[in-house]
């Protein structure tokens, strides 16, 4: 079952009662709210995701809720909170949306040891991945969204899960969260982009999230080989740059993108050395997808 | 089964009774690891049932989450001891005692309450007349205090039994450096040249660094954890219970730890640990000593009171473990910690500081 298939009546009683149990990556997560907002905007973005049967093994029960009796009422806020622990300071109730799309990266960033975590986009085409990391600011999200609107098949915008064994990146298709002007940029590329309302004085300025394609959110189970890694960097006004980079220089790049590294040690080193044997890598500065878009299908020529 | 899962202690029947995991269903074996994770003992947890040959009961789903809480915890103690290194090399050329307390005192030991533990701050004991040289040590090495407003500072400097804690500017390291095991402002001061005088050197690569005598070691997780407000009651419940294992091995123990509790005026939250840990942990105290547990203490609250206090205390803080009494539960011991730590007066000024002073 899908959530679309439920109203938002029943999605909010779910949320209230047993939990509305949705795929997180390689986790099932259980979501807990009785915050009125969240229940319409995850009905929403959320609309092509499957409901985890009963049978399904929950790895992680989420809360969002006010933080106490108080800020239920007054200057009202909520807290995101995983099985007892709480990870951020309280937010203002109108960000519930983007809080619990940062505690579930969150949840997947601090717990995947199976997996590199990379903090990059992932795309695919034909069974290959194509890996954006970048520091935040960069727009990996905003470039992600746009390829994504160009038929690519999303795997993440934030997170890319390399398995440890397989070497397979693994799916999120969750949400893509957009920044400040890329909202707008992003809600140009076309009628059928989906966006949530926007947050406006988040942390990180106005935030919205932009709805997965069904099509990838369909396809969570495909797992994707890794083919080409490239390192975005968006600067208003500069002319097309792109550039080789060299095995170890791709190695530590990734190295210093890879959240769990000090965690998987020894495992995550290998592990990074197999994915850059693996793949192409360049460097791209951009100031318009018109540039970047064609450079990117022509380095991805180069892959096959 | 169901009777399995009806039980807030899940998480702890399985530590002190490791084979029935063998019974344990997927909806059961969920709510296991949550638990675990909320309690901090999923490191703890895996080591339990790796040692009985348990663990290949669980699924392969739960079995993921513990064996990933076992790589980190064995991270973590490599993480401490390098920490600890860097701290000797900075405090040595001062010539004052230093104690480890805590994780880091079992981890240097590397005794059985440190298998599989993670923690987030190292705690360090030192001489009050020795803490300026010390922290003026610990700043030149990048050690810097993370809360600096005025009011944080007084409540540290003049109320509490350590310095404003510290954090390593690189590292994100916390660092917590006492001077003494309870706030002044409790009433209760023992005197902490006791300490001193009772602490052992450790062996070998940190023979620098001291530890609390057995007895003053579990006084004072005893301690930490019965005035305090059970954030991680289970773990520390779970360390004293190791601690108690290997200590009571030799029976002399059990009476000098009385009368070194009774010394420093510490007899009720010893008594309570003993109490509390045979409840959850059936730890092996001798029955001549359990009998005579509940004589040597008084207190003001009835013993239903404080016995219904400290099971939802004891509880992991898990929504799997919880109750309609839990809130009510969670607020009496928050209500009892700080009673125990101040004074009425200084409570209600202290409150309302961080109720309004600060919003």
């Amino acid at each position: 079952m899908k959530i679309h298939q439920l109203s938002l009546a029943e999605v909010r009683v779910r949320l209230a009662f047993q939990g509305l149990r949705i795929p997180c990556g390689p986790f099932n997560v259980s979501i807990h709210s009785g915050l009125e907002p969240l229940a319409w905007v995850l009905h929403k973005i959320y609309a092509d995701f499957p409901i985890a049967d009963e049978s399904a093994y929950v790895d992680f029960e989420v809360k969002l809720e006010a933080p106490n009796y108080l800020r239920k009422f007054v200057r009202k806020q909520v807290s995101f909170s995983c099985d007892g622990r709480i990870p951020f300071k309280p937010l203002p109730i109108g960000q519930a949306f983007p809080m619990l799309e940062w505690g579930l990266n969150w949840v997947i960033s601090s717990h995947a040891h199976s997996y590199l975590v990379i903090h990059a986009a992932v795309v695919e085409k034909n069974g290959r991945a194509l890996i954006l990391a970048a520091d935040p600011g960069s727009g990996k999200s905003t470039l992600c969204a746009a390829l994504v609107h160009r038929g690519w098949r999303l795997l993440s915008d934030e997170l890319a899960l390399v398995d440890l064994v397989s070497g397979q990146v693994l799916p999120i298709a969750r949400p893509i969260s957009l920044k400040n002007a890329s909202i707008g940029v992003v809600g140009a590329l076309g009628a059928d982009v989906e966006l949530s309302p926007v947050c406006h004085d988040t942390a990180k300025g106005s935030i919205a999230h932009m709805k997965p394609p069904a099509a990838s959110v369909g396809s969570i189970a495909l797992s994707a080989k890794p083919a080409l890694v490239v390192f975005p960097k968006y600067a208003k006004g500069t002319h097309l740059f792109s550039e080789k980079v060299g095995s170890a220089q791709a190695f530590l790049e990734i190295a210093r993108h890879t959240f769990n590294f000090s965690v998987l040690a020894g495992d995550g080193f290998d592990a990074i050395g197999r994915l850059i044997d693996q793949v192409h890598a360049s460097r791209i500065s951009y100031s318009s997808f018109d540039q970047v878009v064609p450079e990117i299908e022509r380095l991805w020529q180069e892959t096959e | 089964m169901t009777a399995i899962v009806a039980n807030p202690h899940l998480l702890a029947s399985v530590l002190s009774k490791p084979d029935l995991a063998a019974e344990l269903d997927t909806r059961n074996w969920e709510r296991l690891v949550w638990q675990s994770r909320a309690a901090e003992l999923m490191g703890q947890l895996h080591h339990t049932l790796g040692s009985t040959g348990n663990l290949d009961c669980a699924p392969e789903e739960a079995r993921r989450h513990l064996d990933a809480a076992w790589t980190i915890s064995e991270k973590h103690a490599v993480a401490v001891r390098h920490e600890l290194r860097g701290l000797q090399e900075i405090l040595q050329p001062l010539g004052v005692p230093v104690i480890l307390l805590k994780g880091a005192a079992y981890c240097a030991q590397n005794n059985r309450a440190s298998v599989g533990r993670i923690f987030n701050d190292i705690d360090i004991l030192v001489p009050k007349s020795a803490l300026p040289a010390v922290e003026e040590r610990l700043t030149w090495a990048g050690w810097f205090a993370t809360h600096t407003n005025a009011y944080d500072e007084r409540y540290y400097r003049d109320w509490m039994h350590e310095i404003p804690p510290l954090e390593h500017k690189n590292r994100a390291t916390a660092l917590d450096v006492h001077h003494t095991i309870l706030p002044p402002t409790s009433g209760i001061r023992p005197d902490p040249n006791d300490f001193f005088t009772a602490a052992k050197p450790l062996a070998g690569e940190w023979s620098f660094f001291k530890v609390l005598s057995r007895e003053d070691m579990v006084i004072h997780s005893a301690c930490h954890l019965f005035f305090g407000e059970f954030h991680k009651g289970l773990r520390d419940l779970l360390d004293l219970h190791a601690l108690l294992t290997d200590f009571g091995a030799d029976s002399e123990f059990w009476d000098a730890l009385l009368d070194r509790a009774d010394h420093l005026g510490l007899t009720q939250p010893v008594v309570d640990v003993l109490q509390q840990s045979c409840r959850i942990y059936n730890t092996p105290v001798p029955a001549s000593i359990r009998g005579n547990l509940q004589k040597r203490t008084s207190t003001r609250w009835p013993r239903w009171m404080r016995a219904w206090l400290f099971e939802h205390a004891l509880r992991p803080n898990h929504s799997s473990a919880a109750g309609i009494s839990t809130p009510m539960g969670h607020w009496m011991i928050f209500a009892r910690s700080h009673s125990l730590r101040m004074p009425l007066p200084l409570l209600i000024y202290h409150i309302s500081h961080k109720l309004f002073a600060e919003k």
